[in-house]
């Protein structure tokens, strides 16, 4: 473990970045038809806005529901790499997530949590992150040791690069501005599932 | 974990039995003194992950991650739980994956706790008005067949379901000692 224990941050001392460019270096490092499972929000659009990848799920109702659908999905097919993009305010809902993915320790598991600090979709309220919460020293405390800040664009690369790399499960956090997505993904559950399920080489075994 | 297995009922075996013959890989919970045995039972079985939650809604997310990764699970829980779901079953209604649910029922027969009674009584509703079907079971020798007619629906026809293990059937809670 390097890029994790290397340059040890503070919610206060990491660059504020953009969610868009992050969420565009992220999947270009994708080569080996790792899910991404979206929360909701703003995550998603910007999911949506670095490419129409087969493996990658959009979820749009409930928050905080993308730790635990990748956790579940992880332990269903280990072998391929599996990472949840949620918001802090999707997160704080389901924080107690953090601690059954480090119950479970899936080692083909990374969390990102695009932390802005407000619930940017519905005004820009605070969200307890911006009040002080600090979601990596929740999940360490949670359980997951392999938690931390991204200090800057380039150091987050070399985080994503690791994790995508060794054993996890991983937790990355990273600061971002208030740039609004610029389109949104289509809202069909069906058609978003069942594209996923295409693209991660499953078929439902239930009324077809 | 230490269950009085004297006193043990046939059915949580029944329902492991079933569980395994569906090939059930996820168990995911937040116990009940009525599930624990069939809990341990998931432990001890190597086949079957057993995932202790932290709140019963981070399951219904689990299960759907499980189906749409193509692997069978099931979701067990007591009844004051079900409150916890509602708003994420629209997941399940939506998304259109299976779903199964053993709930053990409190606040309805011999309780000792009153404040068990009005999710126990809420929770057929909580289900069916997001699109669960409920079935329920009273009598000991009716655990297996509708566990069976629940799974089916469930794996093979896609359905959502809850099987609502009554309380007389469990017998009213008393805390383990």
């Amino acid at each position: 473990m390097t890029a994790f224990s290397n340059r040890p941050q503070t919610r206060d001392s990491v660059k504020i970045m953009s969610r868009l460019d992050l969420t565009k270096r992220l999947v270009a490092k994708l080569h080996k038809h790792e899910a991404v499972i979206g929360g909701i929000g703003n995550t998603n659009f910007d999911l949506w806005a670095s490419g129409r990848r087969a493996e990658n799920f959009y979820m749009l109702g409930s928050m905080g529901l993308a730790v635990p659908i990748a956790l579940g999905l992880a332990i269903a097919q280990p072998e391929r790499g599996v990472i949840a993009l949620e918001g802090d305010g999707s997160i704080l809902m389901q924080l107690g997530s953090l601690a059954t993915v480090a119950s479970r320790a899936p080692k083909n598991l990374l969390i990102v949590v695009m932390d802005n600090g407000t619930y940017q979709i519905t005004g820009g309220q605070p969200t307890a992150t911006g009040l002080g919460a600090d979601i990596v020293a929740i999940a360490k405390g949670a359980g997951l040791s392999q938690a931390a800040w991204a200090a800057d664009e380039g150091h987050f690369e070399e985080m994503a690069d690791q994790a995508l790399a060794e054993p996890g499960p991983w937790l990355i956090a990273v600061r971002l501005d208030a740039e609004k997505p610029k389109i949104q993904t289509t809202r069909d559950p069906v058609q978003i599932r069942s594209h996923f399920m295409r693209g991660i080489g499953t078929q439902p075994a239930w009324g077809s | 974990m230490s269950i009085d297995t004297d006193s043990a009922a046939a059915w949580p075996a029944e329902i492991h039995a079933t569980l395994e013959r569906y090939d059930v890989r996820q168990v995911a919970y937040v116990p009940d003194g009525g599930h624990a045995v069939l809990i341990q039972m998931a432990h001890d079985t190597p086949t079957m992950r057993p995932i202790a939650l932290t709140t019963e809604e981070e399951g219904i997310a689990l299960l759907t991650g499980a189906a749409v990764g193509g692997q069978r699970g099931v979701l067990l829980m007591q009844s004051s739980g079900v409150g916890n779901c509602v708003n994420m079953l629209s997941l399940v209604q939506m998304c259109r994956v299976p779903l199964l649910v053993i709930v053990t029922m409190r606040g309805e027969w011999g309780e000792f706790n009153p404040w068990q009674i009005p999710m126990g009584a809420a929770t057929p509703q909580a289900f069916e008005m997001m699109g669960v079907r409920t079935v329920r079971v009273d009598r000991p020798e009716e655990v297996g067949p509708t566990l069976d007619a629940a799974a089916r629906m469930v794996y093979d026809g896609g359905a959502a379901v809850a099987v609502l293990l009554s309380q007389r059937l469990i017998g009213a809670k008393v805390f383990v000692k």
